[in-house]
């Protein structure tokens, strides 16, 4: 196989997948974390850990 | 045994061991519990870290996020050397293992099906993004005088410097040309992406468009255009690997990334 760049994985690539994909299991025998409240406390971590004054790059194109 | 229950995945029996030194989410070491046809990979959590209102606070903070994401991705990892196994979402914690085991009663007819539809299969995660281009100047102030120059010749009176009478039209044409380079570019980088994916998906039994990525979050250079995830089998591996080395070249401008194998995480929904 070509040799595939196996830099750390980045978080983002992560999240992607654990926090929008896996298999989600509600009901009464687990806690209430899952589906839809873990993206949004996701995005609140992100935006919160994100340097409001760092600008998005592709602004200067537009 | 006290603490709560945080399971990774559900897997067919493998009948391979776990590496002795792997560890988990809380640096604990999984364990597998059998039940019935299926076993669930688990792992003992502390309560005072994953009980409801302590996780839904950890969640908040990103470095505990990542960590915990990570050691949960390090298991799921090892469990992908071994088998393919069915990845349940992060922070999936039950208060013990008789309740770990009823849900894996109660579902396990779904759980078969999706480990057979998964078996043998793996996710390739691909982006594409735009390299960013170097800074064109002043890129704020003219908004509003663009639209009164349109029509030309007739601005003798507003012009700045009848010596220069030249240089705002050289100005606006080369805004004009900027601007539609701009939007050339990202029809071309469009056009890419979706031939792109239009290729690999002929050799996935199945694709995500996941959301594209924001560069502000991800650190990554350039604007993410593509961000989708492929499931191949690992036998095709190797030749949609090779097909994706292929196209980084025939994109200048643009970048592609590839990112895998990974465990069927995007394909783990029933009505995938």
């Amino acid at each position: 196989m070509t040799v595939v760049e196996r830099r750390e994985v980045a978080l983002v690539d992560l999240l992607d997948r654990l926090l929008a994909g896996g298999v989600v299991i509600t009901g009464d025998l687990t806690l209430r974390i899952a589906d839809v409240d873990l993206v949004r406390i996701d995005l609140n971590a992100l935006i919160s850990s994100v340097n409001e004054n760092v600008p998005a790059p592709w602004e200067e194109m537009l | 045994m006290s603490g709560l229950r945080y399971v990774y995945a559900v897997c067919r029996p493998f009948g391979t061991p776990l590496p002795a030194q792997l560890t988990g989410v809380a640096g604990v070491p999984p364990k597998q519990l059998v039940h019935g046809d299926l076993v669930a990979v688990v792992g003992q959590v502390p309560e005072e870290d994953f009980a409801e209102g302590p996780l839904r606070a950890h969640l908040e903070d990103l470095d505990w996020l990542g960590a915990t994401a990570r050691a949960h991705q390090n298991v799921i990892d090892a469990l992908t050397v071994v088998t393919s196994p069915l990845p349940l979402r992060l922070a999936t914690v039950f208060l013990d293992d008789s309740g770990v085991r009823s849900m894996m009663e109660e579902r396990e007819e779904t759980f078969l099906r999706t480990l057979d539809r998964l078996d043998g299969r793996v996710e390739w995660g691909v982006k594409v993004y735009s390299e960013p281009t170097e800074p064109s100047g002043e890129t704020s102030g003219e908004s509003g005088v663009s639209g009164g120059l349109g029509d030309t010749g007739t601005r003798t009176a507003s012009s700045p410097s009848p010596g220069r009478a030249g240089s705002g039209r050289d100005y606006l044409r080369q805004r004009r040309n900027q601007r539609k380079e701009s939007e050339e570019k990202w029809e071309r980088a469009e056009e890419f992406s979706r031939r792109l994916h239009e290729s690999l998906s002929g050799y996935a039994e199945d694709t995500r468009i996941h959301a594209p990525q924001n560069s502000a979050i991800s650190r990554a250079p350039g604007r993410n255009i593509l961000n989708a995830a492929y499931l191949v089998p690992r036998t095709e591996s190797e030749a949609f690997v090779e097909l994706v080395d292929r196209t980084k070249d025939d994109a200048p401008g643009l970048r592609v990334e590839l990112t895998g194998p990974w465990a069927c995480y995007s394909f783990s929904g029933e009505d995938a």
